[in-house]
């Protein structure tokens, strides 16, 4: 038998057709669904009579819209965000899917629950109308983003029509040094690549210092594979993967968690496997990093100055004259000296408990020296856990507004929104225009970073701190 | 889905690298749980002043370029969310086509759902076209699905490359859907082994 990657493996172990021309059916295990891309597809169903095909298999969670203040229970206001909370709620009812309402302690941004809650496995081939899906790849999950079209054909038949992707590899060698996280090597690594860098692939990530990370580092790290254009991101389990699954709600136990177990630890990529793509980083060149325009390839070490658009070729000079522009930046100035008025940290990207941990190590006994920072844990648990670990008094003495769970200023579709010309340190995945609201200005950094710059004001190397 | 074979059309040049599904279709307007009606706010941010006024600008505003049915745009076109409004929105304006070195996956896909013929060309090939959808609303542009090609005002065609399946459905308005329903005996042998070997899933 020929070698094969781990992306091979899954990708053989799931298809239910194969046509002549290499179209296949792939078969999903898990099909996660949130409000704003689904309300079409269960609408496309009732129209033509069809039923969802899997409901165990299909999840189902609000988390775009809900509001992340104390007060949620009164309901939503703006009307058409209620609309689509409350059709979510409907057709999960009709159709009969699992389903995790706002009122339920474990409801929370779609990525984060579906890990929490012992969903997401080892092999699985997982779907979701939303670009982070390729959060759980974390797993060695073949994992990733569809559209509405597509969450309606899922819905309907359980498969995806799909053609292989070609296999990237990216190889983490050697050790982080302290500072540095794994937000810092996901955008090192778009910052080498590009964000085409990784279009028409499936990367593995692999190497010393990714299998030094947690499952909540090695879920940020794959969260931001779609950053690089690839279709998916992957790390093959082991060990703190079992460990992180096992005993979770979802997770196979008896006779089956040993059965998959089983199976789970053939999932590697062989010795003599061929990649198409190689990209390799050496952990200890990697500092904490920031981005400076409008793209998340816009990468630098905060030691680093703003760019010159002369500085880059093709149709990226005009790109980055504009995000210059709508930054506020001026080429050459140290990125230490941008001033910033607002902090996020939260989102599928870096809400989880241990970037909790990392932000609260930083903000411990101190104050904030922004007008606004806001802390938004990924899930209800996850905030349970914070209270209880004493983070959630760290942040609130520090001067955070400490919310309840959703994916507010990630993506602003809530009320948690940038005013014109503000400038956030943010612990989410894009940067681009208006994204955190309009004309608001954004700078992708790791929690740590993003608590250091809350107390200073400013874009801060955390390494000073610590 | 309507069905796609040869257009003729006025191509709107947008020679911007990495254009953004935010920048498409901003998150304000995901609220609708329908799919039509979007073509209003198409490019939203880059097309209206805050006062809902036009930026004059901005190539869609411009008189040349009002009925363009096809974009010419710069590197990794729709890159980011996943989100099918993008395309909705594009369609609905009325672009049923779009020419890049590059596409995002997921946005690549979506456009064939929806009628929408998404075209991946070189570097060299794009600058040419780009400079004829410059000449504005004189020099239309012809895209052949059939033979895979576009052609520019001027004649020089370029051929393009795209799945034959997808060719398929497009050029005949299929439901993938409904094509895959009928392998559903595949699927159901899929699931009745995958039950057995891996019962956990």
């Amino acid at each position: 038998m020929s070698p094969k990657t781990l992306y091979d493996k899954i990708w053989d172990a799931h298809v239910a057709h194969e046509a002549e021309d290499g179209t296949c059916l792939l078969y999903i295990d898990r099909h996660l669904v949130h409000e704003v891309t689904s309300p079409q597809a269960f609408e496309g169903l009732r129209m033509t009579g069809r039923k969802v095909r899997a409901p165990e298999k299909t999840i189902a969670v609000p988390d775009h819209n809900v509001p992340t203040t104390l007060d949620r229970a009164k309901g939503i206001e703006n009307e058409e965000s209620r609309i689509q909370v409350d059709a979510l709620d409907k057709n999960a009812k009709e159709f009969g899917v699992h389903y995790y309402p706002v009122s339920d302690v474990r409801q929370g941004i779609v990525h984060i629950v579906g890990p929490e809650q012992g969903w997401t496995l080892p092999g699985m081939t997982v779907v979701c109308g939303d670009s982070h899906t390729a959060t759980h790849g974390a797993f060695g999950a073949l994992a990733h983003g569809i559209g509405t079209s597509e969450v309606e054909h899922v819905l309907a038949t359980q498969t995806l029509i799909q053609k292989k992707s070609k296999n990237m590899k990216v190889e983490i060698t050697g050790k982080l040094k302290p500072g540095v996280t794994a937000k810092d090597i996901t955008l090192a690594v778009i910052g080498e690549t590009g964000t085409a860098g990784g279009t028409g692939y499936v990367i593995e990530y692999c190497g010393e210092a990714i299998r030094d990370l947690s499952m909540e580092g090695r879920m940020t790290v794959c969260n931001m594979a779609i950053e690089g254009g690839a279709r998916a991101g992957l790390i093959a389990p082991d060990e703190t993967t079992y460990a992180y699954v096992k005993g979770r709600p979802h997770a196979p136990k008896g006779a089956q968690w040993d059965a998959a177990l089983n199976w789970w630890k053939t999932l590697f990529t062989d010795e003599d496997a061929v990649f198409d793509k190689v990209v390799t980083l050496k952990a200890e060149d990697i500092q904490p990093v920031v981005t400076w325009g409008t793209s998340p390839e816009d990468v630098l070490p905060i030691t680093g100055t703003v760019p010159f658009p002369e500085d880059f070729k093709g149709g990226k000079v005009d790109a980055a004259k504009r995000a210059l522009e709508y930054m506020g930046l001026t080429a050459g100035q140290k990125l230490t000296d941008i001033e910033i008025d607002t902090v996020f940290i939260g989102s599928c990207t870096n809400g989880r408990i241990e970037d909790l941990r990392a932000a609260a190590a930083i903000l411990k006994g101190k104050k904030i020296a922004v007008k606004r920072a806001m802390i938004v844990p990924g899930s209800g648990l996850v905030r349970a856990q914070a209270e209880e670990e004493g983070l959630a008094d760290i942040f609130i003495e520090a001067g955070f507004e400490w919310r309840l769970a959703g994916c507010s200023m990630c993506l602003a579709m809530n009320p948690d929104q940038l005013a014109e010309g503000e400038r956030c340190a943010a612990t989410s995945n894009r940067n681009f225009e208006g994204r955190q609201g309009y004309k608001g200005r954004t700078h992708l950094v790791s929690p740590a970073m993003a608590a250091a710059a809350a107390l200073t004001g400013k874009l801060t190397d955390v390494r000073e701190m610590m | 889905m309507d069905k796609f074979d040869k257009l003729s059309g006025i191509a709107a040049p947008m020679p911007l690298v990495n254009i953004d599904t935010d920048m498409i279709i901003p998150k304000v307007f995901l609220k609708s749980i329908a799919r039509t009606g979007f073509g209003k706010n198409l490019f939203d941010e880059m097309r209206y002043n805050r006062d809902g006024s036009e930026i004059a600008d901005f190539v869609l505003n411009k008189p040349a370029y009002r009925d363009a049915q096809i974009l010419v745009a710069g590197d990794n076109f729709g890159c980011g969310s996943s989100r099918e409004h993008a395309p909705w929105a594009l369609a609905d304006f009325g672009i049923k086509a779009v020419v890049s070195t590059s596409f995002a996956d997921i946005f690549y896909n979506n456009c064939f759902k929806n009628g929408i013929l998404p075209i991946v060309l070189p570097q060299e090939a794009v600058d040419v076209l780009m400079q004829d959808a410059e000449k504005g609303a004189n020099a239309r542009m012809e895209i052949d699905l059939e033979a895979q090609t576009v052609t520019t005002s001027e004649g020089e065609s370029f051929a393009f490359e795209v799945d034959s399946f997808k060719k398929h459905c497009l050029m005949n308005g299929l439901d993938d859907i409904g094509l895959t329903m009928e392998k559903a005996a595949s699927i159901d042998t899929f699931e009745a082994q995958a039950a057995q070997s891996r019962p956990w899933v």
